[in-house]
């Protein structure tokens, strides 16, 4: 059975991995090879690696930065921003990238992904798009949301599966870390008009919110900032959402399969005993 | 490399359309010693070739006519029966032909044809995630455990004898996730992205080369 997704995003700006809130502010989290090394040993199912800046500062993506994050990265890794050329495509997918996102470039030449679909398969194209909610419903945005394109994001969305995307990525500038939940009309919307797999992002909080992108038919969904400051966040949202019948991938080592959890989704403290019995149980590390 | 390892060092076939550098970054964290070729002599030295591949079959064929290595890799595999790994593409490639972007010929050394999924209300194509494969070839599958995660995305599948399936999963029907003909190993699935379970495959084919290379030497360790 297809297992639904749960994707890391790593937002890159000015070479750090940045938390994002409503596309306006940013917060430094550290390095972005040390955030994707921590979300692939946490079990998340891929990574989404942003660079946020690329398009508004005109230029390529930092494919080096690229390189650094795919070495010691064993799970896939889609790749965008700041892509305009094919040459750049092949440049990250030959840098570890599995896929290529492309955002901007999708809406101004649509080519590029009937090109690249040409030359990597279509499964390896996904369109990336940005949308606000505005008084005529929503509304696409390029150019890292500071362009309005007066066309709503289910058109883009079949727009960009007719030119050869493999998946859409939508994301909401409005629930963009606001942890509020998906923009889940939003995703509805996309859904209805395409038929290739959907990926949503913003505003994911909450195990929750995760389950409740998934019942409205995203095939995979997509969080920065509730997997940052914690450790083994993955493993923790994966063990919340298949206590609630989420079947997932559980993986990792750390699987949490006795946890508890509290409303706000912490970690309960286990029993005595059982911490007692930890004391004495040898982990060898695993050697492949 | 030291000299022991340059002996049974893999083979990654270079031809502008893989995902080289994923593979070679998961040879790398398991210490395997592998070298990069994309010419005809240096296929001719291979003790083990892994052919990876993201990428649309017409060109990917198109570059591995154009490289002129066609001969040497047919030569090379159905004649010396080194250890090969076709990965996704790699795999596909193999079949007597593809649908992708009109009707293709492959490389042939398989009975086996690559067709476009069905998309069916459900089942969005591509099949792009984490699938649990059934495993039935124990060389391919050693350590790993039945109904494992692998991670697949590809729209075209390949289908073919079931005496050459190793692996199965279900997308809208039975979709083959690995396939084996004696020496000839081919996955559908990504094991360089599908984290401890592809490493582990990645390691029974480097234990695969190895033996295979001890063998060639007469029993000697080399």
């Amino acid at each position: 059975m297809l297992k639904p997704r749960i994707i890391g995003v790593v937002a890159v700006k000015d070479g750090w991995a940045v938390q994002s809130i409503g596309f306006e502010r940013y917060l430094p989290i550290g390095r972005p090879e040390v955030s994707v090394e921590f979300l692939d040993s946490y079990g998340v199912d891929e990574i989404a690696l942003l660079d946020i800046a690329a398009t508004r500062e005109g230029r390529g993506f930092d494919t080096a930065m690229l390189k650094r994050c795919a070495l010691r990265c064993h799970v896939p890794i889609a790749a965008g921003g700041g892509i305009t050329t094919i040459d750049q495509a092949h440049d990250i997918v030959h840098g570890g990238a599995d896929k290529v996102i492309i955002n901007t470039a999708a809406l101004d030449n649509p080519a590029i992904l009937t090109e690249g679909a040409l030359r990597f398969g279509n499964q390896c194209m996904v369109a990336s798009i940005d949308a606000r909610r505005t008084k005529a419903g929503h509304e696409v945005f390029s150019h890292g949301g500071t362009r309005a394109r007066n066309l709503t994001p289910a058109s883009a969305a079949a727009a960009a599966q007719n030119a050869g995307a493999g998946e859409v990525l939508i994301n909401s500038i409005d629930e963009d870390g606001r942890k509020a939940g998906y923009d889940l009309a939003l995703l509805r919307s996309v859904r209805a008009a395409a038929d290739i797999p959907l990926i949503v992002l913003g505003g994911a909080g909450h195990a929750s919110h995760f389950a409740d992108a998934l019942k409205a038919g995203a095939n995979a969904v997509a969080a920065g900032n509730i997997f940052t400051y914690t450790e083994h966040s993955v493993a923790l949202i994966k063990r919340q959402l298949a206590q609630a019948g989420v079947d997932l991938r559980i993986d990792s080592t750390a699987a949490y399969e006795n946890a508890g959890f509290d409303a706000d989704g912490r970690l309960q403290r286990q029993d005595e005993e059982l911490l007692e019995d930890l004391l004495f149980v040898r982990i060898h590390e695993e050697v492949i | 490399m030291t000299t022991a390892d340059a002996a049974h060092a893999i083979t990654l076939i270079d031809y502008g359309a893989g995902n080289l550098g994923s593979v070679g970054n998961a040879l790398t964290s398991l210490r395997v010693p592998f070298k990069i070729a994309s010419s005809a002599s240096e296929i001719a030295q291979a003790r083990g070739i892994i052919l990876p591949g993201v990428g649309a079959f017409a060109s990917a064929m198109d570059r591995l006519n154009e490289l002129q290595i066609v001969e040497p890799l047919t030569e090379k595999v159905l004649r010396h029966k080194t250890p090969f790994l076709g990965i996704c593409l790699g795999m596909q490639l193999l079949a007597e032909d593809s649908t992708e972007q009109g009707l293709h010929k492959g490389l042939g050394w398989i009975r086996a044809n690559v067709r476009e999924m069905t998309a069916k209300p459900g089942v969005r194509i591509p099949h792009v995630g984490w699938n649990t494969t059934r495993t039935s070839r124990p060389e391919m599958f050693t350590n790993i455990a039945d109904g494992a995660h692998f991670y697949y995305d590809h729209s075209f599948a390949m289908e073919c004898d079931d005496s050459l399936i190793a692996a199965e999963c279900d997308y809208g029907g039975r979709v083959t996730g690995a396939i084996q003909s004696g020496h000839i190993w081919g996955t559908q699935f990504h094991p360089e992205k599908s984290q401890r379970n592809g490493l582990v495959l990645l390691r029974n084919f480097a234990n695969f080369v190895k033996s295979r290379v001890q063998a060639l030497n007469g029993g000697h360790h080399a």
